[in-house]
């Protein structure tokens, strides 16, 4: 493989990415590289290991059809091309025990103390190329796959078929090891289903099953070939040629998932029955074998590397590209670019597509060599400081250098700011101005938005990374909702501040929401937990002011949650509905007297410093 | 202190995507109502080449010092506008985008009047934002010149590929003790079934 000797590729295999630092172009990595206990660089895969190692185990990668040891080498083309033993199924070094490997190995590279390490990384780009998962179809009972033994799937099917698969290219099937005089491909097994499974199309598995009834033709033209589908999706250049090339060799298209499959006992053969809905009569069909055709997933553990990026994911599990359109192959967060099945089911061919367009979304990174980082940090008036350390405490980044009890200013690390504005939120002093979200902005916002019939109004504070792109997903969705929402944007949830929701009901907000992102999805690793705090505190607030603490609502909107988004504003609107003029009237008397009472202590407080 | 405010207001139709649920014309004669707005106008498409022309042009003319473009979702376009601005002279963070598409034609596509007089509440916030903008520095960075690649599939390998043949270096991690995928225990691949 190439990428095993490019000068400039390093591979680390058995590893995983633990933790992500840093902003575009100056990103920190710290990767565990967990042991193989085998060195890859003294390992000349001699293979007198193998031939000595009395552990016995199915072999994944042939899906179990076949055998390998404790000590393996993934696949015959594996890179890098090296042993490792699983260190579960070894019975380990105890002589007593085993080490029997260690003993025949000339070269001396396995080593059962080798340790789990971290490396570290610093990097300008990261391109998030993790797959995807294959469904398991345990619950879909009907097609027999865990009780028929040649019930199998499309990733056994192409082990079975596959010259380096565990027969060799003789195409067997399970039960009897001959080879079957027929075969039945079931369509869309967990996919396009809203009951069980994903609703939605799994992209690959209608041209894939058209491959494997060639591949059956080539191999043997006299095996029957029959696939049950709902409808064939060959969209791609070629796909519909290859279409007609499977029709005919003879291959029978039935229109209609089985019901169900029964095994007759004797033979192992497979009873399918079927409504054909072209003609709408339920049919039986025999068949030797049959092949599920598999829907794809997301990965099982997307949800660790959406945390660890902190990416969003669309409704079905994939990666939140930045545009559906026109940024396919960006994350929303500036230097992370998707490649291949992470954002959605492909082909080999859509996945290259797509692997080259992240490539050289980084390589424009680079050969630019800088980055300018949008002005949103925060300035800090020394005069109004009262040293209190809050900003520095609340700074998700540590960006904001602060020891107590020294009587020095905190100062901002601007390299290390990214710009949420919790700090500025946090200040009790007003010793903050964010740059560009600066509080006297987001107030003549606030009060722009109530001059006019407030009573009509739903003032709603949105994060740009989420609530506000749940808001833009719901308009391009063109979802329709009632017209009283005004929406106030800021980097981060962290950034808004008690005094812009109490103005907002000063000026006569009968509702306002607290919007962003949810907790593992926040931009700026959890700046969303202060403002959950900021909105308890604030409840607190209004309720002992008089104020129902209802009218302030807090709710987390995904980017991809435009429904739920929707919906949050239709239930908004009824409850404003209920909202009185009366009630406004009063809840606006007494903010506008706390506000006197305020401006009056102000008032002395500087009488007295003079 | 600074200067007389000069803000002008651009809103733009997006073809039938503003136009066709808010009018257009009765925003530009709502705009000019606001104090300190000394110029306004729509556009079929302000981002367009014609329609970026006209803002610039706008700015030097009526030497604008604050800039209100009605049109899109930032998320969106305020990259766009914001270069647009900078092109000529006015700094990037003295633009204020106000969103009529997303947050208002396109979620009240039936309702031309309701809409109409939500897009002129959003264009009046952006405005009393937009007398509230300072000139804004930008910090610079120096970039990494390495890529890191999770996932050594075929999509990860040929990022890799790719990055690395330009001449750049590239870590690829890979969970599994091999790369190669799942495409590795594929027999064959269509369309060209090698």
């Amino acid at each position: 493989m190439d990428a095993g000797r490019h000068p400039n590729i390093k591979i680390i295999t058995n590893a995983t990415v633990e933790e992500v630092t840093g902003f575009v172009g100056n990103f920190h990595v710290k990767v565990q590289k967990k042991a193989r206990y085998v060195d890859e660089v003294k390992c000349n895969t001699c293979a007198e290991c193998v031939q000595v190692c009395p552990v016995v185990v199915p072999d994944e990668f042939q899906t179990g059809f076949s055998l390998r040891r404790a000590i393996y080498l993934p696949f015959p083309q594996a890179v890098p091309s090296a042993y490792l033993i699983n260190m579960e199924e070894c019975l380990g070094n105890n002589p007593i025990a085993c080490g029997k490997c260690a003993e025949v190995c000339e070269p001396k590279a396995i080593d059962y103390d080798m340790k789990d390490e971290i490396v570290e990384l610093d990097v300008g780009a990261i391109i998030v190329a993790t797959g995807m998962d294959v469904y398991d179809p345990t619950p879909l009972d009907e097609f027999g796959y865990t009780r028929y033994e040649n019930v199998v799937t499309n990733i056994e099917f192409e082990r079975l078929m596959g010259p380096t698969g565990p027969v060799a290219g003789e195409f067997i099937r399970p039960s009897d090891k001959q080879k079957p005089s027929s075969v039945a491909f079931i369509q869309c097994v967990g996919s396009r289903s809203l009951k069980r499974g994903n609703p939605y199309c799994s992209n690959i598995c209608c041209m894939n099953t058209i491959k494997e009834t060639l591949l059956l033709e080539e191999y043997d033209p006299t095996i029957e070939k029959k696939v049950f589908y709902i409808d064939i999706r060959a969209f791609g250049k070629g796909f519909e040629d290859l279409y007609k090339r499977s029709r005919e060799t003879g291959t029978q298209y039935i229109r209609g998932i089985p019901g169900q499959i029964v095994e007759d006992p004797e033979t192992k053969n497979l009873i399918l029955s079927v409504e054909d809905t072209t003609t709408g009569k339920i049919e039986e069909h025999e068949a030797e074998m049959v092949v599920l055709a598999l829907g794809v997933k997301p990965r099982d553990d997307a949800d660790i590397v959406q945390r660890i990026l902190t990416l969003s994911r669309t409704t079905d599990g994939f990666f939140m590209e930045s545009h559906p359109k026109l940024k396919p192959a960006d994350a929303p967060s500036a230097g992370i670019f998707y490649s291949g099945c992470s954002e959605y089911p492909k082909d080999v061919k859509d996945s290259v597509l797509q692997s080259g367009a992240a490539a050289s979304h980084a390589q424009i990174l680079f050969s630019e060599g800088k980055v300018k980082i949008e002005a949103l940090t925060p300035i800090i008036d020394n005069e109004l400081c009262k040293y209190c350390g809050i900003c520095a405490k609340v700074c998700p980044y540590k960006a904001i250098a602060f020891v107590p009890k020294t009587k020095k200013p905190p100062v901002v690390i601007e390299a290390a700011c990214h710009g949420c504005g919790t700090c500025g939120a946090e200040c009790p002093f007003d010793a903050i101005t964010m740059r560009h979200f600066a509080d006297k902005q987001i107030m003549a916002i606030v009060q722009s938005i109530l001059e006019e019939k407030p009573e009509e109004k739903i003032v709603v504070f949105a994060c740009n990374w989420c609530s506000y792109a749940g808001a833009d997903f719901a308009g391009s969705s063109r979802i329709q909702m009632p017209v009283n929402a005004r929406l106030i944007r800021t980097m981060c949830s962290g950034r808004t501040d008690e005094k812009f929701v109490l103005e907002a009901f000063r000026l006569g907000a009968p509702i306002v929401l607290f919007s962003g992102c949810h907790f593992a999805d926040c931009h700026y690793i959890d700046a969303n937990r202060w403002a959950q705090k900021r909105v308890e505190k604030l409840w607190d607030k209004l309720e002992k002011l008089g104020i129902r603490p209802e009218r302030l609502q807090l709710e987390w909107i995904a980017a991809s949650e435009a429904a739920k988004f929707s919906k949050v504003i239709s239930e908004l609107e009824e409850m404003r509905k209920k909202v009185t003029k009366e009630e406004i009237a009063q809840t606006m008397e007494i903010l506008n007297k706390e506000k006197e009472k305020e401006e009056e202590k102000k008032k002395q407080k500087a009488k007295k410093s003079t | 202190m600074q200067d007389q405010l000069r803000i002008g207001i651009f809103v733009c139709e997006c073809g039938s995507n503003i136009a066709g649920s808010v009018d257009c014309d009765e925003l530009i004669k709502f705009a000019k109502t606001l104090p300190d707005v000394v110029f306004a106008i729509k556009n079929t498409y302000t981002c367009s080449d014609p329609g970026q022309d006209e803002v610039k042009r706008s700015i030097i003319e009526h030497k604008l010092n604050r800039v209100v473009i009605a049109s899109c979702s930032p998320r969106m376009h305020e990259p766009t506008f914001r270069k647009c601005v900078e092109e000529v002279g006015l700094n990037p963070y003295l633009m204020e985008m106000a969103n009529i598409r997303e947050h208002c034609s396109w979620i009240h596509l039936h309702d031309k009047k309701s809409a109409t007089e939500k897009a002129k509440d959003i264009i009046k916030a952006s405005y009393a934002r937009a007398r509230h903008l300072e000139p804004q520095t930008e910090l610079e960075f120096p970039v990494t010149k390495r890529a890191l690649v999770i996932g050594g599939g075929v999509a990860g390998i040929h990022s890799a590929l790719d990055i690395a043949n330009a001449g750049y270096q590239v870590c690829l991690v890979e969970k599994q003790p091999s790369i190669g995928g799942i495409t590795a225990q594929l027999d064959k691949i269509y369309p060209s079934m090698d």
